[in-house]
């Protein structure tokens, strides 16, 4: 990640997909509000269809002080949801860039596959998820994550856990 | 199991917990509640236009809500009166009536039999005699309840001192009529009387929900800890209770010159340039909602800015859905506003939900401890019944859902 950068390629938004991932499942929050752009924005649509979030109703959608909030809430022993948070482990696969690369400024579509366990249960959430990566001073920063889940229209159970 | 007496699981100040775990208990409540009263179905606006229909369920059974070509609204039977299929599955649209898809017989808007193929097989068949199954309809200020009892009391009379509340609570459209702007579903591990007591609970709030007080600003914080902030329950009558967390938010067209507050600030700022002054400022004061819950006996609330659904589906699970309300033809800055507050702590996301969720599902394990006494206490307040109300704490609501309870299933 020090490696100084000005274009965007596959394998270097593969990368960052997956430092993200990994963040989340390891509860690295610290690290994971550090990838974002200070514009970015976090959303998790309920219409499958939706490409704008702003007038529709969302499970969420974060701007930065949002996420800081999302983060304090989840971490801060104040909720007792996440207290006895879920163990979360997902899997990104199915890559595929929307736009021309290498560029400064890139969208990239993948697979999720999230098992979340919590007292001796077992629940999946399947989604695609839409990023758009920027190049800011020399690395790659968060400018948009879209987590379009298939069940998205369905009733879903409290989530402690960032998708 | 009909000869059992239930009025006994029910006393003045206590409830016996089989009332969340017994099987045959809920069987008998979805009939004796839930097939009997009026059960809230619909707002008006999700079905604004002739044709435009939504599917939903009243208790367990599948309905259809829709309005025909007149403009009226029916709750009918989503079930094909040949052999039973749904006739409808898609959650809402418009359509100019329903093909069952097993043997495309074809109903109406209004849910008449139009035609069936073949029709030659059949002996002196009656099509009128096989039009979908229809429920009462009425409505109050927007809401759309729906009843399989069709000797049952006026919807007016149900909600009774209720209504008034409605109509405050409506107050929130801003001088707009109010429209639903998408929900929240979501469901968990308990029974549904667990949720129909939460919407009346103000005990919780400071505990349960610390993360989300955590999160607002100074000013937002002191308005939501309301513990001493004169607030109080009232029963209003045939289960329904209103409890009011925030008495300068009861009207929302009074205190019109007040101070904006802060959070307001920038929308209010954008709003004046475009609306009269008293008009803007009616605006930016319905955006935040009502100061109070008002729940409706056996599955409505109105929770200070937004609608509460709940959905029996077993003794130990429960759906309910957190619409989202706004002003409809008002401004987009302001339904915006509404749009977030409402993700901020509502839905399997939000910073208050997976709270409440999880409170709800630990009383329903814990509510497995079957030592004597089994009973959940519910006399919070109760000193003060005699006023009908104590403090805001006061679990008056739910005594009052409770007596309801033991008077529909002692019917």
């Amino acid at each position: 990640m020090t490696r100084t950068i000005e274009t965007i390629t596959f394998e270097d938004a593969a990368r960052f997909i997956s430092l993200e991932a990994d963040c989340l499942d390891h509860r690295d929050y610290v690290t994971w509000l550090g990838l974002w752009a200070k514009d970015g924005i976090y959303a998790i649509p309920i219409d499958p269809d939706a490409e704008d979030f702003a007038d529709r109703l969302n499970y969420a959608y974060d701007d930065a002080a949002m996420r800081r909030m999302r983060v304090s809430r989840l971490t801060s022993g104040e909720s007792m949801s996440a207290r006895d948070a879920s163990n979360t482990l997902r899997s990104l696969s199915r890559f595929r860039m929307l736009d021309d690369e290498p560029a400064s400024d890139v969208r990239i579509r993948c697979a999720q596959h999230l098992v979340d366990y919590r007292r001796g249960a077992y629940r999946t959430y399947a989604a695609n998820v839409t990023y758009r990566l920027r190049v800011e001073d020399g690395g790659i920063r968060l400018v948009e994550k879209v987590v379009r889940l298939i069940n998205s229209t369905d009733a879903l159970a409290g989530m402690s856990f960032l998708l | 199991m009909t000869s059992r007496d239930f009025g006994a699981l029910v006393l003045p100040d206590r409830v016996h917990s089989s009332l969340y775990r017994d099987p045959a208990i809920f069987e008998e409540e979805m009939d004796r509640i839930f097939n009997h009263t009026w059960v809230w179905v619909a707002h008006e606006s999700d079905i604004p236009k002739a044709g435009d229909f939504l599917t939903t369920h009243v208790g367990r059974q599948p309905v259809i809500v829709n309005r025909d070509r007149k403009g009226d609204i029916r709750v009918m039977v989503n079930r094909c009166r040949h052999r039973g299929a749904t006739v409808c599955e898609a959650r809402r649209g418009n359509a100019a009536g329903f093909v069952c898809p097993y043997h495309a017989w074809t109903y109406s808007q209004d849910g008449s039999l139009r035609g069936v193929p073949l029709p030659k097989g059949y002996k002196d068949f009656d099509k009128a005699e096989y039009g979908l199954v229809q429920l009462r309809v009425e409505t109050y200020a927007g809401l759309v309840f729906a009843t399989f009892n069709h000797d049952i009391e006026p919807l007016d009379t149900f909600l009774g001192r209720a209504k008034p509340w409605i109509d405050l609570f409506m107050k929130q459209g801003g001088g707009f009529p109010v429209k639903t702007m998408g929900e929240h579903r979501f469901t968990f591990p308990g029974n549904w009387k667990i949720q129909l007591e939460n919407t009346t609970d103000a005990y919780h709030f400071p505990i349960v929900h610390k993360s989300f007080l955590t999160s607002l600003d100074n000013a937002t914080e002191d308005l939501f800890s309301f513990m001493d902030a004169g607030g109080y329950v009232e029963d209003l009558g045939n289960g329904h209770s209103v409890m009011v967390m925030i008495p300068e938010l009861v009207d929302l067209d009074d205190n019109l010159d007040a101070d904006i507050p802060d959070r307001f600030a920038g929308i209010a700022e954008e709003l004046r340039r475009d609306y009269p002054e008293e008009q803007f400022r009616k605006i930016v004061r319905a955006i935040g909602g009502s100061g109070f819950n008002l729940n409706l006996f056996p599955n409505l609330a109105c929770s200070m800015a937004f609608f509460r659904v709940l959905r029996p589906l077993a003794v130990d699970e429960t759906e309910i859905r957190h619409i989202a309300i706004g002003m409809d033809g008002g401004p987009d800055i302001a339904n915006r506003a509404r749009l977030r507050l409402h993700e901020h702590f509502q839905g399997p996301m939000g910073f208050g939900t997976p709270d409440d969720a999880e409170a709800w599902e630990r009383v329903q394990r814990g509510s497995a401890g079957s030592a004597d006494p089994a009973w959940i206490m519910v006399n919070r307040g109760e000193d003060k019944t005699a006023a009908n109300a104590g403090d805001v704490t006061a679990e008056t609501g739910m005594r009052a859902a409770y007596q309801m309870w033991k008077r529909m299933m002692s019917a």
